[in-house]
């Protein structure tokens, strides 16, 4: 057989891995909903004609009269476009960054905090709080501050005890010094915690996680992070899929899986550590979100990764406005709601897609 | 032109040599199989050209020591198919057999459709070509074998490892993938580098065997030449007759006590 005369039963349609138009503009399509629905719905409600006019309004160049008052507005534009913007952010990143650590990990539970970002985050939160330094607003707020240093340690000693890891494969030991690392902060966290009892419900707010917002502040100060931290994700996750062979064989594939392992844990990681800086530790999201992809849409990374970069925002959206409504005026903390409807959605999507793939 | 040169080649894993002082060559468009008892050192020694594991000594390919060439420079020169490849779940056969293209991408650089093109070529020499769409789990042993071997063709290396490619095998498929991979060495002038268990098929197929035992060569040359009742009763510790039959030595089992 020659290459020319082409088997008849290969589809000549058939394609390698790699993102169908339809599947990302049905990710597009849930981000616009959710988002919308979360500029709309609310204590004070407001119309989806004025809204989507009130937003047309506010591009450059255009003027559009939404009919909506100066309060109206300002809901709109302070208060519910920065949260949602937020919610979109830090779901992307958590769930993108757990959907690389699964790649160059190989293992389906790895989450982005993994290698003791949460932990670190935790401390310096808690640290930050139990200090009085938790005051101030936005940008000038210590906390924030404070759990992305003590994120990016964590992360850190991490990389330095698994790196010297000895008779350990290079995987194991470095997950090994994650559990390590994150037991200790855990410890020396809940200890500080403990000698400080009055601040116990604002460390508890931090722990469960929560987009709150104060204008656009949160949004500016994780922007960078998360353009950068994404877009190099994006970048490598075309070689994620030569590690799913092992480190040797990719290694004779001409791959060099040092380098693709440190640098999406460093993006994963550092973008990580600049979202729960401001949402706290949302669980779930880094894993549940790039699963259900994989179920549902196959198990390459290259559509794995964009995909949870929609869906993961979506969601992250759609939570929020269920942790802002279930218990009005109350709020429920958002890591409780994505666990409280992520699992049964997962086992759904468990269910449904079984022995189709 | 010699395609692959070791010279006092040594390999020790936690301080106990697996590799003691091998001398090897494998001349270009040759096919060259490495045999010996279990624990010899064959796969070890596959590894070593395939710039692998940590060896003292020299390793050349085309010309060129293994230390000095970057990962990826090597692998346009090398493609090992290895002995038991993990296979990553839910992936096609199309998907695997263009991760043989990676060396020839830059880091952050996707595939394009000359990739593919070179996949799919690659499934089609070697009658894989149906099996594009399907998931390589779900493969048989055989079909499967192809798939691992068509990555390493879509390498486009001129150098194929091949560790004990007939393993998991039935007979048939056996001859099968040997002479599949003997028309293409033939077709593209490749060179073959294996390990091999089938001392019989070993010999058929290689134009020359080399016999390690311990880490070290202990016998060399044509099958006739290494595949004596002597060396297969010393080195592996069998009990076998040695027939002579137009297609290269027939070794074959016998049960001990029932030499006559």
């Amino acid at each position: 057989m020659t290459n020319q005369d082409r088997s008849p039963e290969v589809p000549d349609r058939l394609q390698p891995a790699g993102l169908r138009s339809w599947w990302v503009a049905t990710g597009v399509a849930a981000v616009v909903a959710a988002s919308l629905a979360g500029l709309v719905m609310g204590p004070a409600s407001l119309g989806v004609g004025e809204v989507l006019r009130e937003l047309v309004d506010g591009l450059p160049l255009v003027d559009v009269d939404s009919g909506l008052g100066v309060r109206q507005k300002a809901i709109i534009w302070e208060i519910r476009l920065p949260r949602v913007v937020l919610g979109l952010m830090v779901g992307a990143m958590l769930g993108t960054a757990g959907g690389a650590y699964q790649g160059v990990f190989r293992n389906p539970l790895a989450d982005p905090y993994l290698l003791g970002v949460a932990a670190g985050a935790g401390f310096g939160a808690t640290t930050a709080i139990v200090a009085g330094l938790g005051d101030g607003i936005g940008v000038f707020d210590a906390v924030p501050m404070m759990a992305f240093a003590g994120a990016l340690a964590a992360v850190a000693l991490t990389y330095l005890v698994g790196s010297a890891g000895g008779r350990l494969d290079p995987v194991t030991s470095l997950i090994l010094a994650g559990v390590a690392v994150a037991s200790f902060f855990t410890a020396v966290q809940t200890f500080v915690q403990q000698r400080n009892s009055e601040t116990i419900r604002q460390v508890y707010f931090f722990v469960l996680g929560q987009l709150r917002t104060a204008g656009w502040n949160e949004v500016l100060l994780i922007t960078p992070y998360v353009v950068v931290c994404l877009t190099i994700i994006l970048l490598v996750r075309r070689r994620m899929d030569a590690l799913g062979v092992g480190d040797e064989e990719a290694g004779s594939l001409g791959l060099d899986v040092r380098r693709v392992r440190l640098v999406t844990v460093l993006a994963a990681s550092l973008g990580t550590a600049a979202v729960v800086s401001v949402s706290g530790l949302i669980g779930f999201v880094g894993i549940i979100v790039p699963h259900t992809i994989r179920l549902l849409f196959g198990s390459s990374y290259r559509v794995i990764l964009p995909l949870t970069v929609l869906f993961g925002g979506a969601f992250m959206v759609a939570a929020d406005l269920v942790a802002r409504l279930a218990l009005q005026p109350a709020e429920i903390p958002i890591g409780v709601v994505t666990a409280f409807l992520g699992a049964p959605f997962f086992v759904l999507i468990l269910r449904t897609t079984r022995g189709t793939r | 032109m010699t395609a692959v040169v070791c010279r006092g080649l040594r390999v020790s894993y936690s301080g106990v040599p697996v590799l003691d002082g091998v001398d090897l060559e494998v001349p270009a468009g040759g096919w060259v199989t490495v045999v010996g008892p279990n624990g010899a050192g064959k796969s070890t020694l596959l590894r070593a050209v395939g710039g692998l594991v940590a060896a003292s000594g020299e390793v050349q390919v085309l010309g060129e020591s293994v230390d000095s060439l970057p990962r990826r420079v090597l692998a346009r020169r090398v493609a090992l198919v290895p002995q038991e490849p993990v296979i990553p779940s839910g992936m096609l056969a199309l998907d695997y057999v263009l991760l043989g293209r990676t060396a020839h991408l830059g880091f952050f650089e996707a595939e394009k459709e000359a990739d593919v093109a070179f996949a799919t070529a690659a499934l089609e020499d070697l009658d894989a070509g149906p099996l594009a769409g399907r998931v390589v789990e779900t493969l048989s042993g055989g079909e499967r074998q192809r798939v691992v071997v068509a990555r390493a063709l879509a390498q486009g290396s001129p150098v194929l490892l091949l560790d004990e490619p007939t393993t998991a095998l039935d007979i048939g498929h056996q001859q099968e993938m040997l002479d599949l991979v003997d028309r293409l060495r033939t077709e593209r002038g490749l060179t073959v580098l294996a390990t091999m268990h089938d001392l019989t098929l070993a010999g058929q197929y290689a134009d020359q065997l080399v016999m390690l035992d311990a880490g070290q060569v202990v016998a060399s040359g044509s099958a006739t030449d290494v595949l004596t009742d002597e060396n297969v009763g010393r080195f592996y510790g069998a009990q076998v007759r040695v027939i002579d039959d137009p297609s290269g030595p027939i070794v074959v089992p016998v049960r001990r006590g029932n030499l006559t």
